[in-house]
């Protein structure tokens, strides 16, 4: 065999990310010291990108069965049942690190990537969510200058539309979060749904010894060379340094060449052409024939001189590591070839057959038929050491407290406006108007009408999707902020009346191999696990992406949970904005608010706290299905679910959504607190508006507490009962009530005497002012 | 009647478009490479990214082979609605005057907009009542309409001004608040909102834009207002 120039070192390998041991294991498995494309492959393939060899442990505890589930972890794509003979394949993936060295680029490949891997499955995409991360908009994060944050949100907004408007598939809903430790460190994970006939749904098991190896799509190129290993598994070093040096590592997307790539593969099934098919992701050609190989039980031979190049030289362990985009890899029958190359042309994607499938149970790498990489499959694939995590609770909390924005003194007034204005809780509307939500005629809900999109389906039916995970929450208390997280997505498939079919998850942590990180990851895991246990929606897929840290530290550890439920009648899909003056209005289930790393104590600057309250995940259940079943038997004119900012917070969003005002009464009876009652955070608790009749019938199967009615022009809100002036002046320790939490000083806006009640009363356009303060963002 | 909507590597919007004629009449896609029209009465020119919309937007497409097809049909009197990339393509292949110019914001916008009907005497606009306003979604990075004075003069004159943006909806910038327009013979016409996203309450916010494929048809089986 050739032996590709001089050997490489031990120096190579750790200088491509391997440890001594990991090296020394290598030479074992190939029973002597590999060549340069031998080390190139392993390197990769050992990586945590792809071997997840600090979190396979853990995500094998996670509950992956269920009564929906088709096809479960390990394809490209999960895929749950949807009736009619359809299923749905869905998945969330991360693309972090790209994004943040090139954010237009980096999100526009993410987008691409995460499609793939639905086209990858026989699916054609449906619907595509983003879930991201940024510093604070206002700058303050590290001490660098406003504006990273800023280009981040920009460059990655306009890279997610660029990609999914081109193609063709409706982006139907998202998240984003500002907060100082994804400074440096930002998150870009993207969701895809895609639909197929059940009968076409396809695996990526190579099979068939002799059958013929096709490379279609794009050429290959030298970009994205070792983004896996170099990029995803090391921590990003300041930017002036790696940030430069890795830019031409971040790949490059053609929309328009996966576009009609996607068409091509899905006609390709259709007319069942393959055997198998594969995307090409993160480590290109090695991680995808390799896999293909593996979970065939078989043996692979590529011809790297059968390549179609994009640039002339390269070597061997190039074309085999290229990220390049828009590719995607396949076995075919010898006699379906030649259908196959015709159906590439009609489609102008040029296909190469560049190998064979082989009983070798090796991957070997040919150039011009000479032997230049000969390895075991199983070793490459399979035999990567896995970690046993080192987790330890920190003695203290680990992150800052956030740089106060709201004097302690605001008035209930000022603080619901501030909370309505913060970045985090602002309309999206300034982002999601940069996509097409609406484009092959399916989005029964956009983007802010309700709690979760909805998608018809052909029989009347509909999807509904939501993707969630409040990192802040996970970081005062990993297990339950994840339970939260999930709890958050159901609630929003209950306000449109779904329920969950399964879950994807993208885990964003920081360095595993640190005790305190590797406590919350496994922390997290256990509680998104039981989570997903209690509510039956097992987990079809995911993605991890660790190493979120920089010199300032690890990002919030931060579960993105992505959620597909069913509901019966599309048309009686829940929103979420108040619809008919008159309406009377009820806050639903079990909810316990607590300021505890709410938004509002965010605003004031006060550290994350140890801890956040027990859960009871069955009883915020059975108010979701109560919910749910309303919004089915159409007896709601309304439902969203409560989330950041609290009850004020909601009331004030329906009120803009639908148009219209509301007059609340909130009687306060637990003895927390006119603030925590306003602003206080926890799951459980919806807020609903429908006929007297229909809320008191609702009030059988959840409790179900009367605030008001819909009507007028203005969100007016007054807390009478005990103690509702309570708090006035910062700080007050209220102590009564709610777990651990300290009152939080709300100053009545007339007499700050303990007893007095506390009214709010703000008009629709102030509240819609202050909630588009995001605009100026784009401007 | 049987609408023929066309199809290039890069169309998004053309199985939408299928649907909504076939909520008026018979429908079938027309490969970019074709020439061949299969009989079609009347034909879409579909919303999406043709070839990428590299160059410039409609730039290449004009000059596919199902193109050189649709300008002999428009020229021999045949109607040819352009939806947004559509529209692009017909102002590209000089069948509509003007351009489409990047919008003022620079950003691709997607926003449920207000549009009053100029004329409701055109082949595209008969089903509607007069003073009509139709709520359509529009979607797009380049659909700032742009003539010189004197050809929007002559437009003016000529009575093919078809579609304005209602009060506050020009959210892309453009002249004279135009939204559609159609050619001096009135058998071609081009709009940046999509009609074919507004043929269903439940996922189009409104069924108003039913109404240009309605129209159409009447006009096609000669029916007139």
């Amino acid at each position: 065999m050739s032996d590709g120039g001089a050997l490489p070192t031990v120096a190579d390998a750790l200088a491509l990310g391997l440890t001594r041991a990991e090296y020394e294991l290598v030479c074992e498995k190939q029973e002597r010291v590999p060549n340069q494309v031998e080390l190139a492959m392993y390197s990769l393939l050992w990586s945590e990108h792809c071997a997840y060899k600090h979190s396979k442990k853990l995500l094998r505890t996670l509950p992956t069965e269920g009564e929906h589930v088709v096809m479960g972890p390990g394809e490209n794509a999960g895929a749950v049942d949807v009736g009619g003979g359809l299923v749905c394949a869905f998945k969330v993936e991360s693309h972090n690190h790209p994004s943040a060295v090139e954010p237009f680029q980096g999100a526009a490949t993410g987008v691409g990537g995460i499609l793939r891997d639905i086209f990858a499955v026989g699916a054609r995409p449906i619907a595509v969510l983003d879930s991201l991360r940024f510093g604070e908009p206002a700058g303050g994060g590290d001490g660098r200058p406003a504006g990273r944050a800023r280009y981040l949100l920009d460059g990655a907004v306009s890279g997610i539309g660029h990609y999914g408007n081109s193609i063709g598939v409706p982006t139907v809903g998202g998240e984003v979060y500002f907060e100082a430790p994804y400074e440096q460190s930002c998150l870009v994970n993207a969701m895809a749904l895609g639909l197929a006939p059940r009968e076409r749904l396809m695996r990526s098991a190579a099979a068939g010894p002799g059958n013929v190896l096709v490379l279609f799509g794009a050429s290959t190129g030298r970009d994205g060379i070792g983004g896996a290993s170099v990029l995803a598994s090391a921590e990003l070093t300041d930017e002036r340094e790696g940030g430069a040096d890795k830019r031409p590592t971040v790949q490059v997307g053609d929309p328009f060449e996966e576009k009609k790539l996607l068409e091509c593969s899905l006609e390709l099934l259709d007319r069942g052409l393959v055997v198998s098919l594969q995307d090409l992701g993160a480590a290109g050609l090695t991680s995808s024939a390799s896999e293909m190989a593996s979970k065939g039980e078989v043996g692979i031979d590529i011809d790297v001189a059968r390549v179609p190049l994009r640039e002339p030289g390269m070597e061997p362990f190039e074309v085999m590591v290229s990220e390049s985009q828009e590719r995607m890899l396949c076995v075919v029958e010898p006699a379906n070839v030649a259908a196959v190359m015709e159906l590439c042309e009609k489609w102008e994607v040029s296909g190469a057959a560049i190998g064979a499938v082989t009983d070798t149970h090796r991957m070997r790498v040919l150039r011009d038929g000479e032997l230049v990489g000969d390895m075991p499959v199983r070793a490459l694939v399979d035999d990567c050491p896995l970690y046993d995590l080192d987790p330890q609770k920190p003695s203290q909390q680990i992150y800052p407290a956030p740089a106060a924005t709201l004097t302690p003194g605001a008035t209930p007034r000022q603080t619901l406006l501030a909370l309505l204005s913060s970045p985090n809780l602002a309309s999206r509307r300034p982002l999601f108007e940069q996509y097409d939500s609406i484009v092959q005629s399916r989005t029964v809900r956009r983007p802010e009408q309700a709690d979760a999109a909805v998608l018809l389906l052909p029989d009347g039916s509909a999807l509904a999707v939501s993707i969630d995970g409040n990192g802040r929450r996970v970081a005062a208390d990993p297990y339950r902020g994840t339970i939260a997280a999930v709890l958050e997505c159901a609630a929003n498939l209950a306000c449109v009346g779904a329920g969950p079919l399964g879950t994807t998850n993208n885990l964003n942590f920081g360095n595993p191999e640190k005790a305190h990180i590797a406590w919350q990851l496994t922390e997290a895991v256990r509680g998104l696990g039981e989570a997903c246990r209690a509510l039956e929606a097992p987990i079809v897929g995911g993605n991890v992406s660790l190493y979120n840290e920089g010199a300032s530290g690890p990002i919030y550890p931060t579960p993105v949970i992505g959620m597909v439920g069913r509901l019966p009648d599309a048309r009686r899909a829940g929103r979420l904005g108040f619809v008919r003056p008159g309406d009377e209005i009820a806050l639903v289930g079990p909810f316990e608010p607590s300021p505890a790393a709410s938004e509002l104590e965010k605003l004031r600057g006060e550290p994350l706290p140890d801890g956040l309250a027990d859960i009871d995940i069955e009883a915020v259940r059975a108010a979701q299905i109560a919910v749910r079943d309303a919004v089915r038997a159409g007896m709601l004119s309304s439902a969203h679910d409560i989330a950041e900012g609290g009850l004020a917070v909601a009331l004030a969003e329906c009120c803009l959504e639908g148009g219209v005002g509301a007059d609340i009464e909130l009687v306060l009876t637990t003895g927390a607190g006119a603030g925590a009652a306003l602003f206080g955070e926890g799951p459980g608790g919806f807020v609903v508006s429908g006929e007297r009749d229909a809320l008191r019938k609702l009030g059988e199967t959840a409790a179900v507490q009367r605030l008001g009615t819909v009507g007028g022009q203005e969100l007016t809100i007054t807390v009478a009962g005990a103690g509702a002036g309570a708090g006035a002046g910062a700080g007050v320790e209220a102590g009564a009530g709610v777990g651990v939490e300290a009152e939080i000083g709300v100053e009545a806006d007339g007499d700050a005497d303990g007893d007095a009640a506390i009214t709010i009363s703000i008009s629709l356009a102030e509240l819609a002012g202050a909630h588009a303060s995001l605009r100026e963002l784009f401007s | 009647m049987k609408f023929g909507v066309l199809q290039f590597p890069g169309s998004c919007d053309e199985v939408d478009a299928l649907g909504a004629a076939r909520r008026v009449g018979d429908a079938e896609l027309i490969w970019h490479g074709e020439r061949d029209l299969k009989d079609a009465e009347a034909i879409v020119v579909p919303g999406g990214f043709s070839y990428g919309d590299y160059l410039r937007a409609g730039a290449i497409a004009r000059f596919s082979p199902a193109m050189e097809s649709v300008i002999a049909f428009a020229n021999d009197g045949g109607l040819v609605l352009g939806i947004c990339n559509g529209f692009q393509v017909l102002c590209e292949a000089r069948l509509l005057p003007g351009a489409l110019l990047a919008n003022t914001n620079l950003r691709f916008t997607s926003r449920q907009v207000d549009l009053d009907v100029v004329r409701c005497d055109t082949a595209f606009t008969r089903a509607c009542e007069p003073g009509r306003r139709l709520s359509i979604p529009a979607k797009h990075a380049w659909g700032r309409y742009y003539a010189e004075a004197e050809s929007l003069a002559a437009m003016q004159d000529s009575g093919q001004v078809v579609l304005r943006y209602g009060p506050g909806e020009n959210f892309n910038g453009s002249v004279g608040d135009i939204a559609g327009v159609c050619n001096e013979r009135g058998n071609v016409f081009g709009l940046m909102p999509h009609p074919e996203h507004a043929v269903d309450e439940l996922v189009g916010g409104s069924a108003d834009g039913l109404e240009i494929f309605e129209s159409m048809r009447l006009a096609v089986e000669g029916v007139r207002v």
